[in-house]
């Protein structure tokens, strides 16, 4: 169980402003990554967001890009959860694959405003909000593993016998 | 009940029957990456794993920010060929070469029926040929590049049939423009979109790859155009190994069919900043415009070239305007410039650059300043796409951007 503030946007936030195209060969540094999370779409958001913070958006969030850099640098900006009516495929992937958790939860979205305070119950499915609870679908099986060894690199390397 | 493309190649894979929505575990015949891939052999490493497990699968091209802009691009591609000679990767392409999405068509990786991944949106292209090929993240190039396999989705087929000849001045990428404007950024979304009827037929391959490249501004999965004359025409001289065309089967089960008359459309921008905010060019003619680009992984092979040339022979391109033009890759630039198409571009004022992506997405070589406006045959006009979020692109066809260059200005290709 997580509790954060909600931080709102609209549909189809790209992985550019998520993560400008700039500095995707020249910021490696996960902590720096956090330092230009949603540059070009909301400045102050590194300023503001705390750790366990939700983003609470649209339709098809993270499209564009395939960089991993717009999970990761959320993620390192201490997000806990991106809640989505929709998620770019790609994105989708890298998020479970950074070990952020994406929730498919219109009922949410269509409730939630910037600076609500919301907890995210992932292993029960339910995100409260005062005395409401929306349920979102658990991830598949097949990938929900992913998710739960932190994302794909530790994940892999338990499989291989690594860990 | 029959089986879609994707259900075909994906269940070979696994050597069962496979239906849309199931998650798998495939080997994909290629993985492909480019100056990423440095972060790649980074993580590779934190997986524990020393030797990649096939070398013969790895494809990596340097394209998105060559020549190295600076000491720290110039570092990522020094770390890129150490890691190329210490795992004996062979297929292995530097700056010069080319854009990732032009060179692997090129070079013969791409054939029908390929299953290829790679670490880039636009990997979606080489369903022009045939192949199941879908954008993945670092983390799993990675992973590939460990092990060998990867988990995918089986997605649901959109099917897109499109009839009619396109009137003069539309082509391949005022169509794919309709389409994203007609069904949404994420009207694709999970999904693999199979471009069809006789419009796609009568397409060159260049044409087919401007609509698959352009199917991840829809969400989808992959882009899909059936093999046919035209792609055995183009793999004649370049397919590495023999291939099988794969075909859906004629009772499939489609999840939703999508007809198109392309008689019926008008040239087309994208307007800042989203691929969907489409306009016809007439309601934008008289924009100004400080920069023009033709190229890129959309746009940037002979046929385009030779569009703008066509248009701007013997004229001079409007002293506001900076055209900057990138051949893809380094055989179409040779091509270009054995027809003389670099002549006529440089000529009327074009600066010709190097095969590469150039400045789309932001790195070097024409990002734009603030309150800039550049008219572009690339994919993509997000805010801060091309290294500033004050200035707008808008996107369009070669047609359309040679003559806004010209007219100094977002013009009509048909009023000139």
């Amino acid at each position: 169980m997580s509790q954060g503030k909600v931080f709102k946007y609209g549909d189809d936030v790209n992985t550019d402003v998520i993560f400008p195209g700039k500095y995707t060969y020249t910021v490696s540094d996960p902590k720096e990554m956090a330092a230009h999370a949603l540059e070009d779409l909301d400045p102050d958001f590194v300023k503001k967001v705390g750790h366990g913070d939700v983003i609470v958006a649209g339709r098809n969030f993270g499209c564009g890009s395939s960089r991993e850099q717009a999970a990761v640098c959320l993620r390192e900006a201490g997000v806990g959860a991106v809640v989505a009516r929709s998620f770019a495929r790609i994105f989708f992937r890298n998020a479970i694959n950074a070990g952020l958790p994406v929730l498919v939860c219109p009922d949410a979205v269509d409730a939630l405003k910037s600076g609500d305070t919301v907890s995210v119950d992932l292993a029960g499915g339910v995100l409260a909000f005062g005395d409401q609870r929306f349920s979102f679908p658990a991830l598949p099986e097949e990938v929900r593993g992913i998710l739960e060894e932190g994302g794909l690199i530790p994940y892999t390397r338990k499989r291989l016998g690594k860990a | 009940m029959g089986k879609t493309f994707a259900e075909k190649i994906l269940g070979d894979r696994v050597g069962r029957p496979v239906s849309a929505g199931e998650i798998i575990t495939v080997r994909p015949d290629h993985v492909m990456s480019h100056d990423n891939s440095a972060a790649i052999a980074k993580t590779f490493k934190k997986i524990g794993v020393e030797r990649v497990k096939d070398p013969d699968g790895i494809v990596i091209i340097l394209d998105h920010c060559v020549p190295a802009a600076d000491e720290k691009y110039a570092q990522n591609h020094k770390e890129i060929r150490a890691f190329v000679a210490e795992q004996g990767i062979s297929s292995f392409f530097d700056i010069g070469r080319g854009i990732c999405h032009q060179v692997l068509p090129e070079e013969g990786f791409a054939l029908p029926g390929r299953l290829i991944l790679g670490s880039d949106s636009h990997t979606t292209t080489y369903g022009a040929l045939g192949a199941f090929a879908a954008g993945i993240g670092r983390s799993e190039a990675a992973v590939i590049w460990a092990t060998g396999e990867i988990w995918l989705r089986v997605p649901p087929t959109l099917r897109i049939e499109i009839g009619g000849s396109f009137p003069a001045g539309v082509g391949a990428k005022d169509l794919i423009l309709h389409i994203i404007g007609k069904i949404g950024a994420d009207g694709g979304l999970y999904r693999a979109v199979e471009f069809c009827g006789s419009t796609v037929r009568s397409l060159s391959m260049g044409g087919r790859m401007t609509l698959c490249n352009m199917a991840a501004e829809m969400g989808a999965k992959i882009g899909y155009v059936e093999p046919d004359g035209v792609t055995l025409r183009y793999l004649a001289r370049r397919a590495r190994e023999g291939f099988e065309p794969v075909f859906s089967d004629a009772d499939a089960a489609i999840d939703e069919t999508i007809k198109i008359d392309a008689s019926k459309l008008a040239p087309l921008v994208a307007k800042p900043h989203t691929v969907d905010n489409t306009a016809a060019v007439t309601d934008v003619a008289g924009r100004p415009i400080d920069q023009a680009v033709l190229g890129t992984c959309t746009n940037g092979r002979v046929e385009d070239l030779w569009v703008a040339a066509n248009r701007l022979r013997g004229k001079r391109v409007h002293p506001r305007v900076r055209l900057l033009v990138f051949p893809a890759s380094s055989q179409v630039y040779a091509e270009a410039l054995r027809l003389g198409l670099l002549a006529d571009l440089l000529e009327a004022g074009a600066v010709i650059m190097n095969p590469g992506c150039g400045p789309c997405l932001g790195a070097h070589q024409g990002v734009l300043a603030p309150g800039e406006v550049c008219i572009s045959t690339a994919n993509r006009n997000f805010k801060g796409r091309m290294g500033c979020k004050e200035a707008e692109i808008y996107l369009a066809s070669p047609e359309t951007v040679a003559a806004s260059a010209l007219a100094g200005c977002i013009a009509d290709p048909r009023d000139s």
